[in-house]
């Protein structure tokens, strides 16, 4: 919200803090203050100046030579190419060595425009006669103001030559900038913004007197209100202003409504919105002539109803909206904006003034569904005090009448079907200091409240809350007006002092930090990807269509398509970002991510997914599958898993080449997946190289780890003895099986098995492959003799026949 | 005998301090002490020699074996350091060449914020704790004091699964789970992903982190959440670091605050981080609203207490003069390798 700082003064008599100080202390008492701009800035040695000659220019055509008096005695002579530049006009003029604050053009440099004196086409010319531009401001803001040309006084303007023009023209002032909380609907409007001034700076509050208005008629020979869905609309109030007279608003008026950023247009629109402004209470003028039946009837449209609001485009309602109507029509959409049928015109004669209030939710929903947010609809969305709207409206036609642009006929018409009920909240002075931790004196407690308007019951020891203040609920509530007055700074500091508590990382968290200190000594850089994803990442991974990996959680409202899913596997992160890098041809990328992934136990959604933790690892260039095998082994290895890992080559990842995939299983559970990535998959995501991706489910991993009890087992004391097996298999054969059976068969004397060589070619035959080991044997608690080793070797030679192994000679 | 002997020595010392290899100094040593050597000779030759004499014999031999042995291990040692000087200086290299590093990744800088975040408040006695990021409304909203309807629920651009379930909006939620599960004394953090639909740009992002803190227990004031969180400052951002609470709005806290620090670039003189006011503003916070104590089972009568919430990225952005938050989401390695 944006307000004039002159406004807030007004009803603040007292104020005179400057911009930072009121900037600072009204963002400590709990109005924030996002910022503030002066709107004399840049603007310097500008005063009031009246052409008293205007004379052709001798060497240009479209240059005059003016004579203008600045109130020095002697006048100052300024050439000028305005068109509109006549003798006799008041004007604003920048002196020598003075500054503007924008170009013709409207352009506003940071540092303004500095004026000198000089010649123009030889004809000295002592300082420049301003445009609203130049100004800073846009012409539509100064209707006065000419199309073309520099800013002209009307005439009857209370100014003299020599007078500061920017004062003259309200440009003496600064617009302060207020990030409003929901909860403070009454801070949306000027007097609740003053209101808070006051009791901040500790000076009284005066708004404006509201005296009585009307002729002797009442508003209800005209108008009669009835409200038939009063659910929607706990309060209306109606007033009628006969014989209008259109005009402009006066100059007051308009600085006000200039500085919260509205235009003015005539004193009629301008009274609704400065009312809006100052009292936060919007209101709708009706034509008279065109409610028929003179009756005003609120009601839920019907379902598919048609309506064509007053900026003449139409809509299509729905039986949840609030209608305003007539005896037979709809002539407004309730908060939102009101009809074409009966919006005010240059003819109208007399009006019907509307202020009510509606529900706030109904409003916001109604102004989503319509695609129409309003001026208007954004303040009743808020939830409005029904109290204020007859306040305001009482307001609007004291400005009606001094302003002159009607007869306000007397009274009004009032249905008033929900009052807000009146709340208190029991004051206990030392539960406030005991929740704040401060030793306030229940004096000072009670003397923040009087400026709030909160009155307090000795007797009863209960304050009583206005209509405005619906935030105030409890006891923690008054507590906070407490603290904001009494300075949120002057409360102590201490620390909690209760029964002390072991502050730790879940056992979980800890795994995942050893994952990622394992990847990074691995040379895998962390990355951060989405959760959501586009379901086109399904395609670019091959998945079937009936793949349940593409069964997700889907987001109904999302950012796009690209965003809508709730991603079931980490890949599409993953593979995206090494795209990324490679398009920016980073070499050799390593990337992983920590991160969950989203699996719907049944859809459509009835229950939470399932969140299971990925460490994903992926890289280009200088890696490979055993590479990546090797990063996944050193994890599960210092997460404490000290049995062997089997991997199966399998075909079962369409994302993976058919080749080179293996499941990672541990001792019988799926821990997880690593192989290289399909070709067709990686050219999908613009990856030109070989491209290895692996992948752990953290949640089947941790109840294997071991991170706390790991113990020294002594080291070897009697020598081991090793031997060399070189063994001729089917090429087809996968060594882990060999080795599993070394493993088996080697049983506790086993120390290490280690493949040093696979081969071949022409000397093992087609179709075979020879594959050699180091077995290395060893005893804690003696020094192996030749039974041992035989013992162990048979069992050996027994396992390969049975695997039809051959011993290569 | 004794001239043969005195000519060998005088020998073998000259051969001995011309030689200049490991190779010629072993020759030597078998031309005069190996088991044909001139030494070894002489001493075959004892059976000759008058029993009488051969103690004074021995003797001579002795003493020139003696001397050819402690010259050898002379020269030996004045050849092996030559030797070694030679190989040294041979060996020297260009210490200018680029350094060798073993291939480390890198730790992404929203993971180094947030691990100095849980070590200031594990220290101060904080469990860390996890919640769903796909979370039921109820959670994340109503038993949050945010009803159905509310405008806080348009205002965090929420995005829904269906009308029951969301992508959580905010850490908050997992308050009111511990305290569900959890009797007090209660402190927690935790932190986590959450989501709003916002559109991508230098300073928006559609998901993003935050970390929630809690602490419940009896007679927590107001002034203990001022307390921690200013010592919190301290912690993360320097014993210099000074905080300001401003009032503010949140639904399920009362009082509520946001808190600035003085800025940490320049110390709260004014600059362009601070945007020239010297404050940053961290995080909002507040003491737990009477009603979400009582809505997850507390005893608003009985216990108390506060909890906050960091913007996580802001923190990182902060901290390392990030000037687009779209960078932490490229994932780009030239980027990565900065931290």
């Amino acid at each position: 919200m944006n307000t004039s700082y002159n406004w807030i003064k007004s009803y603040v008599p007292g104020l005179s803090a400057g911009n930072q100080e009121y900037f600072d202390k009204m963002t400590l008492s709990g109005t924030k203050v996002e910022g503030f701009a002066p709107l004399d800035k840049n603007l310097e040695k500008i005063v009031v100046g009246h052409i008293d000659k205007l004379e052709p220019h001798p060497n240009a055509n479209k240059l005059v030579v003016c004579q203008v008096d600045v109130g020095t005695g002697e006048p100052l002579q300024i050439v000028t190419g305005a068109p509109n530049a006549a003798e006799g006009q008041t004007v604003v003029v920048v002196l020598d060595g003075g500054k503007v604050a924008g170009d013709h053009d409207g352009h506003l440099p940071e540092e303004g425009v500095s004026i000198k004196a000089g010649a123009l086409r030889g004809v000295p010319s002592m300082g420049m006669m301003c445009s609203v531009e130049e100004l800073g401001f846009e012409r539509t803001y100064f209707p006065e103001a000419p199309e073309n040309g520099i800013y002209v006084f009307p005439e009857g303007s209370p100014v003299k030559p020599g007078d500061d023009a920017l004062a003259a023209l309200g440009l003496r002032d600064t617009v302060f900038e207020y990030e409003i909380t929901s909860n403070r609907v009454d801070c949306y409007s000027v007097l609740g913004i003053a209101r808070e001034a006051a009791a901040t700076f500790r000076l009284p509050f005066v708004p404006p007197v509201v005296p009585e208005t009307g002729n002797s008629e009442h508003a209800s020979d005209y108008v009669s209100v009835e409200i038939k869905d009063s659910d929607l609309c706990p309060r209306y109030v109606a007033r009628v202003v006969k014989n209008i007279k259109f005009g402009p608003s006066p100059r007051w008026m308009q600085e006000r409504l200039r500085a919260s950023g509205i235009r003015p247009i005539n004193n009629l629109v301008d009274i609704t919105n400065y009312v809006m402004e100052e009292y936060g209470q919007p209101m709708h003028a009706f034509d008279y002539d065109q409610i028929a039946g003179h009756k005003i009837v609120v009601r839920r449209a019907s379902e598919g109803e048609h309506f064509v609001t007053l900026d003449g485009q139409e809509r299509t309602l729905d039986d949840r909206m609030l209608m305003i109507c007539d005896g037979e029509k709809a002539i407004g959409i309730a908060g939102i904006m009101g009809g074409e049928n009966s919006k005010i015109t240059d003819d109208v004669k007399t009006m019907v003034f509307e202020s009510a209030c509606f529900d706030g939710t109904n409003i916001r929903l109604s102004a989503k569904r319509l695609g129409l947010r309003t001026e208007a609809s954004g303040k009743f969305e808020k939830g409005l005090d029904p109290e204020n709207a007859l306040a305001a409206i009482n307001r609007a036609c004291v400005l009606v009448e001094e302003l002159g642009c009607g007869e306000v006929v007397g009274g009004f018409v009032d249905v008033y079907t929900k009052k807000p009920q009146s709340r208190e909240i029991p004051f206990r002075p030392d539960w406030i200091n005991r929740f704040l931790g401060t030793e306030i004196s229940e004096e000072t407690m009670l003397s923040y409240f009087p400026p709030l308007e909160l009155t307090y019951d000795a007797e009863r020891r209960v304050v009583k809350i206005p209509s405005f203040r619906q935030d105030l609920e409890g006891e923690a509530d008054l507590a906070e007006e407490v603290a904001r007055f009494y300075g949120y700074d002057n409360v102590p500091t201490t620390l909690p002092n209760g029964e002390a508590t072991a502050g730790k990382l879940p056992y979980k968290q800890r795994v995942e930090a050893l994952a990622r200190d394992v990847l990074e000594y691995c040379g895998f850089s962390q990355s951060m990807n989405y959760s959501f994803e586009s379901p086109k990442v399904w395609d670019k991974l091959r998945l079937a269509a009936d793949s349940k990996l593409r069964q997700a959680v889907t987001i109904l409202n999302p950012l796009g398509e690209d965003y809508s899913i709730m991603r079931t596997l980490p890949l599409g992160g993953m593979l995206n970002s090494l795209a990324t890098n490679f398009n920016r041809r980073n070499k050799n990328v390593r990337l992983y991510e920590l991160a969950n992934i989203y699996l719907p136990k049944a859809l459509p959604l009835t229950e939470l997914p399932d969140e299971r933790m990925q460490l994903c690892f992926g890289a280009y260039g200088d890696m490979d599958f055993f590479g990546m095998k090797a990063v996944a082994e050193e994890f599960l290895r210092k997460a404490g898993l000290k049995g062997q890992v089997e991997y199966e080559n399998t075909a079962e990842y369409p994302f993976l080449h058919p080749g080179r995939q293996a499941v990672m299983q541990y001792e019988g559970t799926r821990i997880g997946y690593l192989g290289e990535v399909h070709p067709a998959t990686a050219e999908a995501f613009g990856i030109g190289e070989r491209t290895c991706v692996a992948v752990l489910d953290m949640p089947a991993v941790l109840p294997f780890t071991n991170l706390d009890n790991k113990h020294y087992e002594g080291l070897a004391r009697f020598p081991a003895v090793s031997r060399d097996l070189a063994l001729v298999m089917d090429k087809s054969m996968p060594v882990g099986t060999v080795e599993k059976m070394l493993r088996q068969r080697s049983g506790k004397l086993l120390e290490s098995v280690e493949l040093f060589d696979v081969y071949e070619g022409a000397q093992v035959g087609e179709g075979k492959k020879s594959v050699a080991y180091t077995l290395v044997l060893r005893a804690k608690d003696r020094t192996l003799d030749d039974k041992d080793i035989s013992g162990v070797m048979n069992k050996i030679l027994n396992g390969l026949q049975q695997m039809g192994i051959e011993l290569r000679s | 005998m004794q001239e043969k002997l005195v000519k060998i020595r005088e020998e073998a010392l000259a051969k001995l301090n011309a030689a200049d290899t490991a190779e010629a100094l072993n020759e030597i040593r078998l031309a005069y002490l190996g088991k044909k050597g001139q030494l070894t000779e002489v001493l075959k030759g004892m059976r000759d020699v008058a029993p009488e004499d051969r103690p004074k014999v021995g003797e001579w031999v002795n003493s020139t074996r003696k001397a050819i042995e402690d010259k050898l291990a002379a020269v030996q040692k004045e050849i092996g350091e030559k030797a070694l000087e030679v190989r040294l200086k041979a060996e020297t290299v260009d210490v200018t060449l680029p350094a060798k590093l073993p291939r480390i990744g890198h730790r992404h800088p929203n993971t180094i914020a947030l691990e100095e975040l849980e070590r200031v408040f594990i220290g101060m006695g904080y469990e860390v704790v996890e919640g769903p990021e796909v979370e039921y409304d109820y959670y994340n909203f109503e038993a949050l004091n945010i009803p159905a309807n509310h405008p806080a629920k348009d205002e965090q651009d929420t995005f829904y699964v269906n009308d029951k379930i969301l992508l959580r909006t905010q850490t908050s939620p997992v308050q009111v789970r511990v305290m569900e599960k959890k009797k007090p004394p209660i402190r927690i953090v935790a932190p986590g992903r959450v989501f709003r639909a916002d559109d991508v740009d230098a300073t928006h992002s559609p998901s993003f982190h935050q970390v929630e803190g809690l602490v419940i227990d009896k007679n927590i004031t107001f002034s203990d959440l001022k307390g921690t969180l200013a010592q919190f400052a301290r912690e993360l951002f320097g014993q210099d670091t000074k905080v300001k609470f401003r009032p503010h709005h949140f639904p399920f806290t009362e009082p509520s605050a946001e808190m600035d620090v003085s800025c940490f670039k320049c110390g709260g003189k004014g600059c362009r981080m601070c945007k020239g006011s010297g404050w940053i503003e961290i995080l909002g916070c507040g003491m737990v609203h009477p009603k979400v104590l009582k809505m997850s089972g507390i005893d608003p009568e009985e216990y108390s207490g506060f909890a906050f919430g960091i913007g996580l990225e802001r923190i990182t952005l902060l901290k390392y003069e990030i000037d687009d938050m779209r960078l932490l989401y490229e994932n780009d390695e030239r980027f990565l390798k900065q931290f």
